[in-house]
């Protein structure tokens, strides 16, 4: 478009019914008016401009926009921003140190060569985290690493190293003996 | 420098920035007020357009702008052909919208742009097309037949190219063979699926005049020049930047999509930054595919399993255009008979029109066919003959003497001869015999029989021409303040570790930690000479460019810190980032000398109160830059390959097949392979593990169904299988290191090594499994549970 020409009259927003939405993201309270068909991926990116959760299928089977809702893994592109009114998130922005320091998990994706082109990394991160997190008892086993990252599709790596990746993690975030 | 940085398992300098969320992909750019688009794609394989009506969809709240082919101005033309060849006349490309007539489901028919992508969509299901299907025929062979529905009118029986090559003499060889073996081997057709779809994003500066594209591209000098040659813009004012680009793997090397013309369009005319993010659905109707070949192979050999002559007749899917010309099925033919001598070859193909996306490179571009192809008529042929698998591979491996080896009258993709460089083929297959403990495994076979497991042996040999020319260039610029040194190359990267490879080639020149090379890639406004990352040929290409340039810079820095140590050129070296007289503790830092090489300079920091020290790098007689010299420590040179350098490798396998649940467990995965002198095994290993988990997916999961109408029916990723954690098992790799001979750092091509012979290794594998289940012959995948349970049905 040359300048010098009437610029054309865009619309500025939809006509989609808008709703308020409350929630706590990374620690933060965040209150929004969004579209009530908006999904949580969409809200946490493009709302919150916290573009780390990234989308990779938009229907549940990658994994790439994973986030920890209310202590569990969730999918951000199933998820409508309004069905994550009240609840506590937390996006893979949460885990480095202020300073840049990474999380040991994070960390050990680095040491481990866990990841290529980065894209499904923050989800993969997200979802080994909920579990390392719980209070449940993780399987450390082959087969056991592989189930918990049974949600979460890499083309890049062929998940070797992710595997090696988990347990390094688990090993560096395990309480010490004597610690707890 | 203390010790050498090439060839170190050093941490990826851009991992950070990925682990903390920190990446920027092209839709986590901040464009402020920016449009969304949605296509209205078509339904029917082939149909007549009779009429399309956008008027509801103009007139829904939020839309800013639909487009059809009928004002979409320059655009509505047939986009380029990007190779030509003399082997296809009038090859047909797509249009960004269709005019009158549609060729696949998925075809991009009109343009929706709005306030938001819900908005877009809603708009595009009001866009009404009235359309007047056709007949199709989506099977391949059936294609072919002078009965068969053409896809595009001007061409007969479908076919889009036909061509013939030869290498020796294959007519007095097939005379003189004393055993024949004949083959019919099928691939089918699959996609890269990178876990980022493509995307676009544009911005037009009404100040500058200048053009902003963000592309997830390979390519993204030459998506520059077509959109300055099609927009008829001056080159300069588009700037085009892949950024952080999630998965290519071939798909994304494509120009152009649609979308990579139609969104600077509308940014331009719409006067706001416009966005089209691709979605899952979309990448699997929209975005090229690859892989469906029918081989027809005839190995002619003597009866000691020497062969002297291979006859290839194979079908190649194009899919409904040829925008990549006959590259894959070209790279396919050529690769034809592996890492065997046999010096006798005619090899043909036809290349198909099928009314489906079109096919242009996957990752591994025709090689993982043509290996399936060779390797299981090899396997046969062992089988006819009764020789050993392995046996009969070494009585065909080409020696190390025997290098360059050339297949005269073979033209590669890069329109060279094919000269296999280099490679110790038969230290590679002892090495696979030794690991997978082939002598004993038949009495391991047995004695897993005798408990009713089904053991196999799956085997095969690739080789691949990688690092394939024009050019690339390196630009290579030591930082005045930091002291840190820039590198630049027309590159992109997908995931390849670019930025780390590069970092420890520069290093190793200039002394510095590679953390401290920053590479600055995939911008046309950083680095605008040069092609794009495909064919495995980033760290060769760029790679040498990359080394030169540095040298260059090496050179320029121990020159100038001579002057200004007052020493002899010789007594000085370039290590932890200064330039220091040879065992002495006299030293200078590297931002000091860049300091020192520019005649102006304010004291604005240590680097430049550090240079004011050294006097003699100020002259008071005459201009302070002599005639052709220049200021600073920066260089920027080239790399032309002479032809490509052949990578090669020998993947073996211990499976085991359940004859009740037809399924396939992956007991033991071998992978030796060889791709020259390694920057950084770390990063190879890594690119191996994942070309062998995308061909595990195409060896037993992935493969794009077509109904007979031409629709797909499993374009997402419940249907479409790839591979998890928990399909993908553990793999041994191990390196050997020949050096190429056509480079200065004797390296070659690894990203596309890893899927190329998995389907051979399965295939291989099962086959050997079910041998005593009568399970007969596995040539065709991906293998799925129903093959298996009809293949034991028949015994």
């Amino acid at each position: 478009m040359a300048r010098g020409k009437i610029k054309p009259k865009l619309p500025q927003s939809s006509d989609d019914p808008r709703v308020s939405v409350k929630l706590t993201v990374n620690g933060e309270e965040v209150t929004r008016e969004v579209s009530v068909r908006m999904l949580l991926s969409d809200f946490l990116r493009h709302e919150l401009g916290l573009t780390g959760t990234h989308v990779g299928c938009e229907h549940g089977i990658c994994g790439a926009c994973t986030i920890v809702m209310d202590g569990k893994a969730a999918r951000s592109c199933l998820t409508f921003a309004v069905q994550a009114s009240g609840r506590e998130i937390r996006t893979i922005e949460s885990l480095a140190d202020p300073d840049g320091t990474l999380h040991p998990l994070q960390q050990a994706f680095q040491d481990c060569h866990g990841l290529q082109c980065g894209y499904c990394t923050p989800g993969m991160i997200m979802n080994i985290l909920s579990h390392l997190e719980s209070d449940a008892e993780i399987d450390l086993s082959d087969a056991g690493v592989r189930e918990i990252l049974a949600g979460n599709l890499c083309r890049c790596t062929g998940y070797q190293n992710i595997i090696a990746a988990v347990r390094r993690a688990a090993d560096h975030m395990a309480p010490k003996a004597g610690q707890e | 420098m203390s010790t050498r940085l090439f060839g170190a398992r050093i941490k990826r300098n851009i991992d950070p920035q990925l682990l903390r969320g920190e990446g920027s992909f092209i839709d986590d750019i901040p464009l402020a007020q920016a449009l969304h688009v949605a296509f209205v794609r078509s339904p029917f394989a082939r149909a007549r357009i009779n009429s399309i009506d956008i008027s509801a969809a103009v007139a829904h709240p939020g839309v800013a702008a639909v487009y059809t082919c009928d004002n979409v101005g320059p655009l509505d033309i047939e986009m380029p052909l990007l190779i030509p060849h003399s082997s296809m006349h009038d090859a047909r490309t797509q249009r960004p919208l269709a005019r009158d007539d549609v060729y696949y489901v998925g075809q991009t028919v009109a343009m929706v742009v709005a306030v938001d992508r819900y908005t877009a969509e809603d708009a595009a299901a009001l866009v009404d097309v009235d359309y007047d299907p056709r007949d199709v025929e989506i099977d391949l062979e059936k294609a072919i037949l002078d009965d068969a529905p053409l896809v595009h009118d001007t061409h007969e029986r479908n076919v889009a190219a036909h061509f013939v090559q030869v290498c020796g003499y294959p007519d007095s060889a097939i005379a003189q063979a004393e055993h024949v073996t004949k083959i019919r081997v099928q691939v089918d057709r699959s996609t890269a699926a990178p876990m980022e779809c493509r995307a676009v994003a544009a911005q037009f500066d009404e100040v500058t005049g200048e053009l902003t594209v963000w592309d997830g591209t390979q390519a993204p000098i030459s998506v520059r020049g077509g959109l300055a040659s099609i927009f008829k813009l001056d080159e300069d004012k588009v700037r085009v930047i892949a950024p952080n680009v999630g998965g290519g793997f071939g798909q994304k090397v494509l120009l152009f999509y649609p979308d990579e013309l139609l969104v600077p369009m509308a940014a331009m005319q719409l006067g706001r930054p416009v966005k089209y993010i691709e979605d899952r659905r979309e990448n699997f109707v929209g975005s090229s595919q690859e892989r469906t070949q029918i081989h027809f192979m005839e190995l002619y050999a003597k009866k000691t399993g020497e062969v002297i002559a291979l006859r290839d007749s194979f079908l190649h899917d194009t899919g409904a255009f040829i925008p990549y010309g006959i590259a894959v099925a070209q790279v396919a033919s050529t690769s034809i008979a592996g890492p065997y001598r046999i010096p006798n070859i005619w090899v043909e193909f036809k290349a198909i029109y099928t009314p489906t996306v079109p096919v242009t490179p996957y990752r591994g571009c025709g090689r993982p066919q043509a290996c399936f192809a060779i390797e299981r008529a090899m396997d046969q042929l062992a089988d006819e003959l009764g020789l050993d698998r392995f046996e009969i591979r070494r009585r065909n491996l080409i020696a190390d003497h025997e290098f360059p080896y050339d297949r005269e009258g073979l033209i590669f993709a890069d329109g060279l001869k094919v000269s296999l460089d280099s490679g110790q083929y038969h230290k590679a297959l002892a090495m696979m015999e030794e690991r997978l403990d082939a002598p004993s495994f038949a009495a391991e076979q047995a004695k897993a029989r005798a408990e009713g497991k089904h053991l196999g042996l799956g085997l095969a040999f690739y080789v691949e021409g990688t690092g394939l020319g024009p050019y690339e260039g390196g630009h290579v610029r030591i930082h005045p303040i930091t002291g840190k040194v820039y590198v630049n190359t027309g590159l992109t990267s997908q995931g390849q570790g670019h930025d780390t490879v590069f970092a420890q080639i520069a290093a190793d020149q200039l002394g510095v930690k590679p953390e401290d090379v920053i590479l600055v890639e995939g911008d046309t406004k950083a680095f605008d000479w040069g092609v794009a990352t495909f064919a495995s040929r980033a760290a060769v290409v760029s790679g040498n460019a990359i080394h030169k340039s540095a040298m260059i810079v090496k050179r320029k820095a121990l020159q100038a810190a001579a002057n200004m140590l007052e020493a002899d050129v010789g007594d000085v070296e370039l290590k932890d980032g200064a330039a220091w007289i040879k065992g002495t503790d006299r030293k200078v830092p590297l931002s000091a000398v860049a300091t020192a090489t520019n005649p102006l300079r304010y004291a604005f920091n240590e680097a430049a109160q550090a240079a004011t020290q050294f006097a003699p790098a100020s002259r008071h007689d005459g201009p302070s830059l002599d005639e052709g010299e220049h200021p600073g420590l920066e260089a920027t040179d080239y790399y032309s390959p002479p032809c490509a350098t052949w990578a090669y490798g020998v993947h073996g396998a211990l499976i085991e097949v359940d004859p009740e649940l037809c399924s396939v467990t992956i007991r033991k995965y071998v992978c030796i392979h060889d791709c020259g002198n390694m920057i950084n095994p770390m990063i190879v290993e890594g690119q191996v593990m994942g070309g062998i988990a995308q061909g595990l997916g195409g060896a037993m999961y992935e493969r794009i169904e077509f109904d007979e109408t031409g629709n797909m029916l499993n374009a997402n990723f419940v249907d479409f299988l790839v591979p998890y954690a928990t399909e993908i098992p553990d793999v041994e790799i191990h390196h050997l290191e020949t050096p190429s001979p056509l480079n200065a750092l004797g390296v070659k091509g690894v990203g596309e090594a890893g899927c190329i012979a998995v389907g051979a290794v399965v295939a291989s594998g099962v086959e050997d499994a079910l041998k005593a289940l009568g399970g007969g012959t596995f040539r065709h995948t991906p293998i799925t549970p129903s093959m298996i349970h009809a293949a034991l049905d028949a015994a």
